[in-house]
């Protein structure tokens, strides 16, 4: 791979805005589509991007494995945490209504943090099964297939 | 019948893809006709909550005709439990690739027949 | 007090938490430990729901505070609680039988995984029996579906990963069918609370979609009950699942799908719509029976000990689904009482054949010694092991003084209400093919020789667990107050009347 010159240029522009994107649909979740699965679809999608370019191995040393499950382990971790938060606060589980001074802030604040949890744990499921895949070996070369 | 468009294709998919599960022997293909008869309940709930006209519902003074987000929720929904299915079998037929070195139904159903007589004798 | 009051979220949300902990902790005492609090905490809420339920009714529970039929509704009434006593019960017994159990039958490193599996499994069971939303049904049936096919996957023989694969396509097909059925219930109510639905859906009952619905739902629901034709994946994937695997995948996976059943027929449809308008009695009835005697016969021909037992389940699903197609107070009364008296007695069973794995991994004979040439003579060298399936088989035979005698005496009784003689004669009859199989078992573990008469009992980490089960199943034969007493109250709740 390391002959394919535009590639890696182009790669190593695209790629701090494909982050960007992702941050921007995170956020912009409120206001309009976008939200926590799409962004970490988007994040995930920049670094098997990297992986594709400059290789599998370089890939795992800028998110190494055991990254990737506590990513996928702590976005569940957090969205249960804000259900619970609702009920150490007062209201129901997922209440979001308890979470601040008053019912709207609240809501923002329980979808703000349940879409960090689902951004978390989606990157983090996307780049384990990209993983999984890809560090398989052939068997018997490609043309066994 | 033209009305009814949509209920036909979601049809078509289904009945495909459900033949494509049943009819073929390879592994992969097997996942592809699943995904296909999938698809078709995604495009089973989806239309009906599509209106003409009708936009996201964010509230906004512009619009006053909003599709309904509910059946779109519960398909994404769907469509997340659909890629898990996916995922993990894609991951199973590698694993049995790697045990039988075949992913052809009909070979692998002969390596463990021959297994279990090697057993019971 | 505060905590109580939301003991219906907590029953999941425990052992859901404690699966990505498990993932986060790595290690596999530490993940034991986790998992296995997780489920005990899910069984203590279980049981503070089940005597909640008893005093004061059906629960509301409103997640995220969004009431019904708008927000998601965690709903139990005594049929739900029964339920989660038994599957939550289970996991706490299961649990610590496998630290042992898998130590020999996978490996070290995939440990911390098979409890985060194990800890969404359960959440997704008890997800699907709490839950009063049609679509949560379907999403908590896919979590614990993904999460067994992965379990069944880390069986030690090759053919795991096979059985694994067919019972992802079969499941998944289910899955999509359960989905279609409530899409077109969606469609047609514009609800997805199931009690909202169920008053909606008395307009329109007999309009074509809700009857595709029903059938949709029906088929769908089979495949994972695995009513007798619909049970093919069911015999490969418990034999070579492991051991622990198996035993809480009989006692409860099949057993949750049968609940989604009896929910969906009277809480939803109504047994005016399933049972007098359609020949849908009658089909359940010819299924059951084919179950009941097929798959017992299949049984007695089994060459591997585990696989007969797996074969006996799809026969006693039968016992489950005959019950219920009598769609009768003794009938419903039956099958729900059934579906916890099986559920131990297999149970117990599954657990006691892992200790027979485990004890010949460690005498270093290879692996599956299950096969009844190996088995020959094998009350010498593990009485206590060979006993407890003898007296679970007995339950299972429906034998007088077991859990197992309650069911069938409440079987029989309904079908005498029917007028139907020849149905009692054919339940007699099926339970004899079960002696035949219990049999088979009894012939080669007592009265053959023996090729070492070495004592070599499973560790007791692993006995005392399956043993639990196999008084269990006495005890809940003599008395039968818990079981009975909340089947009667949970088929009067469905039903209605008393005769």
């Amino acid at each position: 791979m390391s002959r394919d010159l535009i590639l890696r240029v182009i790669g190593k522009l695209l790629i701090p805005f494909i982050l960007l994107f992702a941050v921007y649909v995170q956020f912009h979740g409120d206001f309009g589509p976008g939200g926590g699965f799409q962004a970490g679809v988007i994040l995930a999608a920049a670094i098997v991007f990297y992986a594709l370019i400059f290789g599998l191995e370089n890939a795992r040393q800028v998110v190494p494995d055991w990254l990737v499950e506590t990513m996928l382990a702590c976005g569940v971790l957090i969205y249960a945490g804000v259900g619970l938060a609702g009920i150490f606060l007062g209201g129901n589980y997922l209440d979001y209504f308890v979470l601040d001074h008053d019912a709207i802030h609240g809501q923002h604040r329980g979808i703000f943090w349940v879409e960090v949890g689902v951004a978390v744990t989606v990157s983090g499921v996307m780049l384990k099964i990209f993983y999984m895949f890809a560090s398989r070996g052939n068997l018997n070369g490609p043309e066994d297939y | 019948m033209l009305d009814h468009f949509s209920y036909i294709i979601t049809v078509f998919l289904m009945v495909s893809g459900l033949y494509i599960v049943m009819a073929r022997g390879n592994l992969i293909k097997k996942l592809i006709g699943l995904s296909i008869f999938q698809t078709s309940v995604y495009l089973l709930y989806i239309v009906p909550a599509k209106l003409v006209g009708g936009t996201a519902p964010i509230i906004s003074p512009q619009f006053s005709v909003y599709s309904n987000p509910l059946p779109h929720v519960l398909i994404l929904t769907a469509i997340v439990v659909g890629v898990a299915t996916m995922a993990l079998g894609l991951a199973l037929a590698v694993r049995i690739r790697e045990a039988y070195g075949s992913i052809e139904e009909d070979e692998i159903t002969r390596l463990d027949n021959a297994a279990e007589q090697a057993e019971t004798r | 007090m505060s905590l109580l009051a939301h003991a219906p979220a907590l029953q999941v949300v425990l052992p859901l938490v404690s699966a990505p902990l498990a993932v986060l902790l790595r290690h596999r005492n530490a993940a034991f430990a986790v998992v296995t609090a997780g489920a005990w905490a899910a069984f203590a809420a279980a049981i503070a729901l089940w005597l909640q339920v008893g005093e004061s009714g059906v629960i509301s529970y409103h997640i995220g505070n969004w009431a019904p039929p708008w927000g998601i509704e965690y709903r139990v009434d005594r049929l739900t609680s029964f339920v989660l006593l038994l599957v939550s019960g289970m996991a706490s017994i299961v649990l610590p039988y496998s630290r042992a159990s898998i130590e020999r039958e996978i490996p070290r490193e995939l440990h911390y995984l098979y409890y985060a599996m194990f800890g969404l499994c359960l959440t997704g069971l008890l997800g699907m029996t709490i839950t009063g939303d049609a679509f949560n049904i379907f999403v908590f049936l896919e979590i614990s579906s993904l999460s067994t096919y992965v379990l069944i996957g880390l069986g030690r023989d090759r053919r795991a990963l096979s059985a694994s694969y067919r019972y992802l396509i079969m499941g998944s097909i289910g899955a999509t069918f359960i989905v279609l059925g409530i899409g077109f219930l969606y469609l047609m109510t514009g609800t997805l609370n199931l009690a909202d639905m169920a008053v909606r859906i008395r307009d329109i009952e007999s309009s074509r979609p809700v009857l595709a619905a029903l059938a949709f739902l029906t088929v769908g629901i089979s495949l994972k009950v695995a009513l007798f034709p619909l049970h093919q994946w069911l015999p490969n994937a418990y034999t070579y699942a492991p051991s622990a695997v198996t035993a809480f995948l009989a006692a409860t996976a099949t057993k949750v799908s049968v609940y989604v059943l009896i929910r969906f027929y009277f809480s939803v449809f109504g047994e005016s719509l399933v049972f007098a308008k359609l020949p849908l009695p009658e089909i359940m009835l010819l299924l059951s029976l084919l179950g009941m005697f097929a798959a017992n016969f299949i049984a007695i021909f089994q060459d591997n000990l585990k696989r007969l037992f797996a074969y006996s389940s799809v026969g006693q699903i039968g016992y489950i689904t005959l019950g219920l197609s009598f769609d009768s107070f003794n009938g419903l009364a039956a099958s729900i009482v059934h579906l916890f008296n099986h559920g131990i007695a297999k149970g117990a069973i599954f657990l006691l054949i892992g200790g027979i794995v485990a004890a010949g991994a460690k005498a270093g004979t290879g692996p599956l010694p299950l096969s009844f040439d190996r088995l020959a003579g094998l009350s010498r060298r593990m009485p206590l092991t060979c006993f407890g399936i003898v007296i679970a088989g007995l339950s299972l035979i429906g034998v007088p003084g077991t859990a197992g005698f309650v069911s069938k005496w409440y079987l029989i009784l309904a079908a005498m209400d029917k007028g139907q003689w020849w149905l009692v004669a054919a339940i007699l009859a099926s339970s004899l093919l079960a002696v035949a199989y219990v049999w088979r078992f009894v012939e080669a573990a007592y009265f053959r020789p023996a090729a070492d008469e070495v004592r070599r009992e499973a560790p007791l980490s692993m006995l005392l667990p399956a043993w639990l089960l196999v008084l269990g199943s006495i005890w809940f034969g003599l008395d039968t107050s818990v079981t009975l007493g909340s089947a009667l109250d949970a088929a009067q709740h469905l039903i209605g009347s008393k005769p």
